[in-house]
């Protein structure tokens, strides 16, 4: 220590070894999924029932399809991006962070994947009657 | 560079004294962790379900609305909240208010309690007959 600039001494050594356009980007994320889920949780508590039609009808409207995939996508980034953050702070081995990091990114962007293709199918199919 | 490897990295729960304003923070991560493995498994299962056609989706509202399903279904409505409202908290923190230290007990009191009034309210009206 005692050598080079301050920020030069301290840039590095957090757990995520840099993050500060990371934490940024989470708290813009998140604030998107905000009003998503009050939409998405309203939505389901005002249908009739959760029924196979009645959820097929409502995602075949074009509205409730664009906000499910906004939803879907921003959610799946700020699992990604929270995840993140709890891995390298918890494993501390070097190796298995890089892995499991490498297995978040997968395994989100699959489940993100699954999810809007499965919206855009029923919202592209119309409605079930 | 000479760089002090024994700095204390998270986490930190050995180190901070208990209380209601580390408790709120730690919930959110734990609530974050588990609606990203359980909610998010759900989630896609019931869009798939839904994409699949009705047999698939009977298969999925059968386990939701089983008791287990019920079960998670409350516990992942309170997380849902939980870490909706402990979010927002953050972002208080975030712009740098809120710190001083009654402010900050009395917010991470109000975060608990709402997020256990509104989970409540939630089911009560599913349950109820909507």
């Amino acid at each position: 220590m005692g050598h080079g600039t301050g920020i030069g001494r301290v840039r590095g050594l957090g757990s995520a070894k840099g993050g500060a356009s990371h934490w940024a980007m989470e708290r813009m994320v998140s604030l998107a999924t905000l009003p998503l889920f009050v939409w998405f949780l309203v939505s389901l508590l005002r249908l009739p029932d959760l029924s196979y039609t009645t959820v097929v009808n409502w995602l075949g409207s074009s509205l409730n399809a664009v906000l499910m995939v906004l939803l879907v996508v921003t959610t799946f980034v700020h699992l990604k991006q929270g995840m993140q953050v709890v891995l390298d702070d918890y494993v501390h081995d070097e190796g298995t962070r890089v892995l499991t990091n490498v297995a978040l990114v997968f395994l989100s962007v699959a489940g993100g994947a699954a999810a809007t293709f499965a919206v855009l199918q029923i919202a592209f199919r119309g409605t079930a009657n | 560079m000479h760089r002090n490897t024994a700095r204390p990295l998270s986490p930190h729960l050995t180190i901070w004294r208990w209380g209601p304003h580390m408790a709120v923070s730690i919930i959110n991560r734990v609530t974050g962790v588990g609606l990203s493995v359980v909610g998010a498994a759900l989630f896609v299962w019931w869009l798939v379900a839904a994409a699949s056609g009705a047999e698939a989706y009977e298969t999925f509202a059968g386990v939701a609305t089983g008791w287990l399903g019920v079960l998670v279904g409350v516990g992942l409505t309170w997380a849902l909240v939980f870490h909706t409202f402990g979010g927002i908290r953050h972002y208080v923190l975030d712009i740098g208010a809120g710190y001083e230290l009654r402010t900050n007990r009395r917010w991470s009191w109000i975060v608990i309690g709402a997020s256990v009034v509104v989970t409540a309210a939630i089911w009560l009206y599913i349950l109820g007959g909507r």
